[in-house]
């Protein structure tokens, strides 16, 4: 597995900072997922080396926690979130119009894999629902008439080119 | 005359030029009260935020000043770690977003004097994935208190030393739940432990004592220090001291968050939410995040007086606390209040929370991970035209034996509000299940296709 020296970097600042090695499971598997956009078998092993866990131990933590991904997701992220308070003001309606927008059944990655599009449990914004996640940025008060700006900023994003892609401040 | 909020946390959150940058809080003579609190004695701290009544606000409302008193183990040498739980997850809560995105230092100073005041060295703030951006801002203001000597080795030379460390969550709401927390934090699943003997006063993060705090109870600490246990106690109703935030969402004209002291329901729902939507009229409440039992909007409570006379009241007359909600049978939780109006299907709300507890139990123990699904399939086929005779008398018996049956108190999550929802809209949901008929006047769905 090759990481970029970057990622590398963070990885050998943060373990020391826990008391236990075990305890950077979760933030070495953040900044793996970042940096190869999955975690795969072979990440798994290099973290259980790196922090002298059983690799077994790092699958418990992969597969118990919904963010950690074992299969690729598609270049833009979106997350449409469906509990109540969202639910209430329309969460499902703006659900149906994205997945005509972007041609993406709702759940699934399109085949050309730019676009993933998923329904998201509470996303903690209730008060400014319905709320989109794209990626990092928080889309508020969503409504099917003006899905529009929305639209347009994930085709932008899913086209974008590999340099834009790259998250900022990491 | 009509209430208002009354901010203290929220004070200087959504002014124009107020950022997340030090300077700004240093100039509103932010990290005062920490550099006071470097000069007293922790014990000092201790009685005062113990004097000051601050109960819990991430759920429970559990005295804070108990919480640290209770630490049992000060002088064996283990180290004693704090914990700030801003894995807020509860349907419904959006404080935590606020205060972390608009005044993190703030936070901060809460988190330095609470170190302090209980001899930590290491604290933590374990923040959801969900909120990226928030992680971000902790990260920076952490280093931005660094430089100036507020964070970390001898701080303004007081021989004190403490760092914070910012963990991010992968999306499990059972990391809410402080010994689930804990178990993450030692990097591993997060399936709660067993109290006794796993308090994590006692036996916490690797087996050392800990306290584990939410956000808001944190930031309430820089102003009890601030103002004074006296001053503090006068704002808000006796023992439910201090100002709450709540954070009202659903249909209601403003939704949003407000810092109030004493408020009644509907002073909150009327003056500050602005009542309901044109035309439409409230149908039901859930007060503190979604597994906290729902309350009618029509529904009489009986309870005393202050001179001990039995007396009936309404909805809207609920004193907005931790007791007030209590005493009309649910709890103020997080804080998350949900509205529903007259359009909404109540059953179809019930699906949606239902699937939202069951997709969120983290699996440990049988009665939530089996109950919390088929409590969801079960609403889900009621809503799409395929109940079965006895579907919801199943439903009521099965989740009476998920909570208190489970090594956490998540397994009510799934209880409550399955018995709340029918207990008190029983014919609506029977109708509902036998005419198949979707929505109430407006077709807004609540559940997936």
């Amino acid at each position: 597995m090759k990481l970029k020296p970057e990622t590398v970097e963070i990885i050998e600042k943060v373990i020391p900072r826990y008391p236990e090695k075990r305890s950077a499971v979760m933030p070495l598997l953040h900044r793996i997922q970042e940096d190869q956009g999955v975690i795969s078998n072979q990440a798994i092993e290099w973290v259980a080396d790196r922090l002298e866990m059983a690799p077994i131990r790092v699958l418990e933590v992969v597969t118990f926690f919904p963010y950690f991904r074992q299969e690729k997701l598609g270049k833009t992220h979106v997350r449409v979130c469906q509990t109540l308070s969202c639910a209430l003001m329309g969460a499902y309606k703006v659900g149906e119009e994205l997945e005509k927008a972007l041609d993406c059944k709702m759940g699934t990655t399109r085949a050309d894999g730019k676009v993933t599009l998923e329904y998201a449990e509470c996303l903690a914004s209730c008060g400014t629902g319905p709320v989109v996640l794209v990626d990092e940025n928080l889309y508020e008060n969503l409504k099917t008439s003006e899905l529009e700006p929305l639209v347009d900023e994930i085709r932008k994003r899913s086209e974008a080119g590999e340099e834009s892609k790259e998250r900022s401040g990491d | 005359m009509a209430v208002t909020e009354h901010r203290i946390l929220l004070k200087y959150a959504d002014e124009p030029d107020y950022s997340v940058d030090i300077d700004c809080y240093l100039e509103k003579g932010g990290y005062e009260t920490l550099k006071k609190a470097l000069t007293m004695k922790p014990e000092d701290i201790r009685v005062e935020v113990k004097n000051s009544g601050l109960r819990g606000r991430g759920g429970a409302g559990f005295p804070c000043g108990v919480k640290w008193h209770d630490l049992v183990d000060r002088k064996s040498g283990k180290p004693i770690y704090l914990i700030c739980n801003g894995d807020e997850s509860e349907p419904g809560t959006f404080k935590d977003r606020q205060l972390i995105h608009k005044d993190p230092h703030q936070l901060i100073e809460g988190m330095m004097i609470s170190s302090f005041a209980n001899d930590v060295q290491l604290a933590f703030i374990y923040i959801r994935e969900e909120m990226p951006l928030g992680a971000r801002i902790l990260e920076k203001a952490i280093e931005e208190a660094r430089e100036k000597g507020l964070l970390g080795d001898n701080i303004q030379g007081s021989g004190y030393s403490c760092d914070i460390i910012v963990h991010r969550g992968a999306g499990a709401y059972i990391c809410g739940e402080e010994t689930g927390l804990i178990e993450s934090l030692e990097g591993k699943r997060a399936y709660p432990r067993m109290k006794p003997p796993f308090f994590p006063a006692a036996l916490g993060l690797y087996n050392c004592p800990t306290i584990v705090n939410n956000v808001e109870t944190l930031c309430n600490v820089v102003h009890i220090l601030k103002m004074g246990a006296e001053e503090y106690t006068r704002i808000g109703r006796p023992k439910n001291a201090g100002t709450r935030i709540w954070c009202v969402s659903g249909h209601v004209r403003k939704p949003g968050y407000y810092e109030v002291g004493a408020v009644t329901m509907g002073e909150m729902l009327h003056d500050l939410c602005g009542g309901p939507l044109p035309g439409r009229q409230f149908k039901a409440i859930v007060p503190g995040g979604g597994s906290m039992k729902i309350l009618r909007a029509d529904e009489r409570f009986k309870g005393k007086d202050a001179d001990g006379n039995e007396i009936e009241y309404g909805l809207e007359d609920i004193p907005l606390d931790f007791d007030g909600i209590m005493a009309a049978g649910s709890m103020s939780g997080s804080g998350g209040m949900m509205v529903m109006d007259d359009s909404v299907d109540i059953l179809e709300a019930l699906a949606n929370l239902t699937a939202f507890y069951a997709h969120e139990s983290c699996g440990q123990c049988t009665p939530c991970r089996e109950g919390s699904l088929w409590a969801s399939k079960i609403t889900a086929r009621m809503c799409s035209g395929d109940a079965r005779p006895g579907d919801l008398d199943t439903l009521y018996s099965m989740v009476g034996n998920i909570g208190g049956r489970t090594v956490c108190p998540m397994g009510f999550s799934t209880t409550w509000p399955v018995q709340s929802y029918i207990d008190k809209f029983r014919d609506e949901i029977e109708e509902r299940a036998r005419e198949n008929r979707c929505g109430m006047g407006r077709d807004e769905r609540l559940i997936q296709k």
